[in-house]
């Protein structure tokens, strides 16, 4: 062993700062996190462009298209407008879902380990993605939403701000969901597979695109157990009642939600969104923690 | 009391069935540059992965800029920048706005940030670029800028896995240069891993690393003596009379290597004017040559780093890692 030498401390022009740590740092590390996801957002045009698009299509296509045949099912409302609300939750659930997907992406090009070794909480750089893909999603959320008089939907601040706070849970819990996912799976290839095979069904399971009148009793089974349900109902619950729509056609187009008979509250439906998300968001810290 | 920027006992990692790191002792002196040499597979990253608190040990301690890389992970990594041997760039992102991520999750003080960024930019020669894309720059520019994030808050101990790997001689003397120029300009401690046997030569100290073991441990030239010998190579017409004339003179045994004769002696300098005055051959030219550290390695392994690879297979951490192979 050679012998210990010391230099000379003067000679130093670059002052050694330890940084402090504490939750001050996991709040900067949350907002660089967040910040890092709007920029990546705002730069990749094609994605803001292709996630609106998927929902206009069911908005204008297939809603264009199945319109005649369900007119004697929707009371006279136009079916269109009936949809509007499953595509606001639908334009959310993808944007989130592609903003979990650059968990795996750091994954892949190394970035997740700059993250990981950064002295700040785990927990924190989680948080930031989540926060981040609300935002951007929610963002998106916004410009389907401007569309709402081509739908015959007035604009009204009351039912902006609803759907909005909807919005941005909502798509918390997605991103939360997807991360939990993300932090297990290395390929960009695999995740986008199970991001299809999970999100489709739990989108139709939903009643984004119909009705939760008179279902067969297995799907009424499966559209309780879906926690998109929870999100989707305060959203058509927010627009419709900007709507003037006969009796008859809330109680037909807008049943409410039951569990064996019991009428759930609409803020019990929020409840069950936050509890999800809130749940999805420890799993995915523990997970990440372990990464 | 801590003047050791790295201090190591007993350090033990296994991946199952496989000791990857098998009792490692080593002290780092703070502003030395150390540097940790071995073929692929050795164990250098994962040693390096340890003390950076990415792994944790099976067993040994090991304390960096004075705190336990177990029990003050966090201290530990605030305390260390770290230049990792695959690219972790952001290249959506411009090198400023990696360098402002970096800036923020290590917490260094805001109205540090833009001073401290121009400096590590304009150290690596990227001021110009900060707005470009990384994903425009070319392999050695990515390279620099890692070192510049690694650099950005002021680490008391920089970690540089493999820095010049893949990257053309150009590019890597040039970051060698930015290397010696950073323990010039800020007080720090580089540990450094490589396997390239002349860039270990740049190093104040050297450990030497074989199959997760410590097999020597000094400075260059220390382990460069250790092995003895310098060779010296003459041009001669007549190797005949050459090789007769060195073994009843000098009481030396030659060789004939590349068509020279070569012969092994202690202080080879202070031999070339003795054999042109005394072997009575003609002689056309005279090489000397130190032994290289790559005779130390072969004198420790018995193989050659080269040859070391090929038996090693690849680096378990990077697999383990890099989680995409």
């Amino acid at each position: 062993m050679a012998t210990t030498e010391t230099r000379p401390a003067t000679a130093s022009p670059v002052r050694v700062v330890i940084p402090p740590g504490g939750w001050r740092a996991d709040w900067r590390g949350i907002k660089v996190v967040w910040q890092r996801e709007l920029i990546r957002f705002w730069r990749d045009r094609l994605r803001i462009v292709t996630s609106l698009l998927q929902p206009l299509i069911f908005l204008f296509v297939l809603g264009g298209g199945l319109a005649n045949i369900a007119s004697g099912g929707t009371e006279g409302v136009d079916l269109r407008t009936f949809m509007f609300p499953g595509v606001l939750a639908m334009a959310v659930l993808f944007t989130a879902m592609f903003s979990a997907a650059s968990v795996v992406w750091d994954r892949e090009y190394g970035f997740l380990r700059e993250m990981l070794v950064a002295p700040v909480r785990r927990g924190s750089i989680v948080l930031g993605k989540c926060f981040g893909g609300a935002t951007v999603a929610a963002f998106q959320g916004v410009i389907v939403m401007a569309l709402a008089p081509l739908v015959h939907v007035p604009y009204s601040v009351s039912m902006i701000l609803e759907v909005l706070a909807l919005q941005l849970l909502l798509a918390f819990m997605i991103t939360a969901f997807g991360v939990m996912a993300a932090v297990q799976i290395s390929q960009m290839q695999a995740f986008m597979a199970l991001m299809q095979m999970v999100v489709m069904p739990l989108l139709f399971l939903s009643g984004a695109l119909f009705p939760l009148t008179g279902l067969p009793h297995w799907l009424a089974v499966l559209n309780r157990l879906d926690p998109l349900t929870y999100a989707v109902n305060p959203i058509r619950e927010a627009v419709f009642a900007n709507l003037d729509l006969t009796p008859a056609a809330t109680a037909a187009l807008l049943p409410g939600i039951t569990w064996f008979g019991w009428n759930v509250p609409i803020a019990v439906q929020v409840l069950v969104v936050a509890l999800c998300a809130l749940a999805a968001l420890e799993i995915a810290i523990v997970k990440f923690k372990r990464a | 009391m801590t003047d050791l920027a790295v201090q190591v006992r007993g350090l033990v990692k296994q991946f199952g069935e496989v000791e990857a790191v098998r009792g490692i002792d080593l002290d780092v002196a703070a502003g030395e540059t150390f540097g940790f040499l071995g073929p692929n597979g050795a164990g250098k990253s994962t040693t390096i992965s340890m003390l950076c608190t990415l792994l944790a040990p099976d067993g040994g301690s090991a304390l960096v800029a004075g705190h336990d890389v177990v029990r003050e992970r966090d201290a530990v990594r605030r305390n260390i920048g770290l230049v990792f041997q695959d690219p972790t760039l952001d290249g959506y992102l411009s090198a400023e706005q990696n360098l402002r991520f970096h800036a923020e999750l290590y917490g260094v003080p805001k109205a540090l940030v833009p001073d401290r960024m121009r400096l590590v930019l304009e150290m690596v020669g990227l001021w110009e670029r900060r707005s470009s894309l990384v994903q425009t720059y070319s392999g050695g520019m990515k390279r620099r800028l890692e070192i510049a994030r690694g650099l950005l808050h002021a680490p008391r101990v920089l970690f540089l896995d493999e820095p010049t790997v893949g990257l053309d001689p150009q590019t890597r003397s040039s970051i060698w240069g930015y290397i010696e120029q950073l323990k010039a300009a800020e007080d720090i401690t580089i540990f450094l891993t490589t396997h390239y046997m002349d860039e270990a030569e740049h190093c104040d100290r050297i450990a030497i690393i074989d199959q997760g073991r410590v097999i020597a441990l000094d400075t260059p030239e220390a382990l460069k003596a250790s092995v003895g010998k310098d060779r010296v190579q003459l041009q001669v017409d007549d190797t005949d009379a050459a090789i007769d004339a060195l073994r009843e003179r000098f009481g030396l045994e030659a060789t004939i290597a590349e068509g020279h004769v070569t012969v092994a002696v202690d202080g080879g300098e202070a031999f070339v004017p003795r054999v042109f005055a005394e072997l009575g051959v003609p002689i056309r030219g005279v090489s000397v040559a130190r032994p290289s550290l790559d005779d130390v390695f072969m004198s420790y392994t018995g193989t050659t780093i080269r040859d070391a690879e090929t038996a090693g297979g690849p680096d378990p951490l990077t697999r383990m890692m890099a989680g995409r192979h």
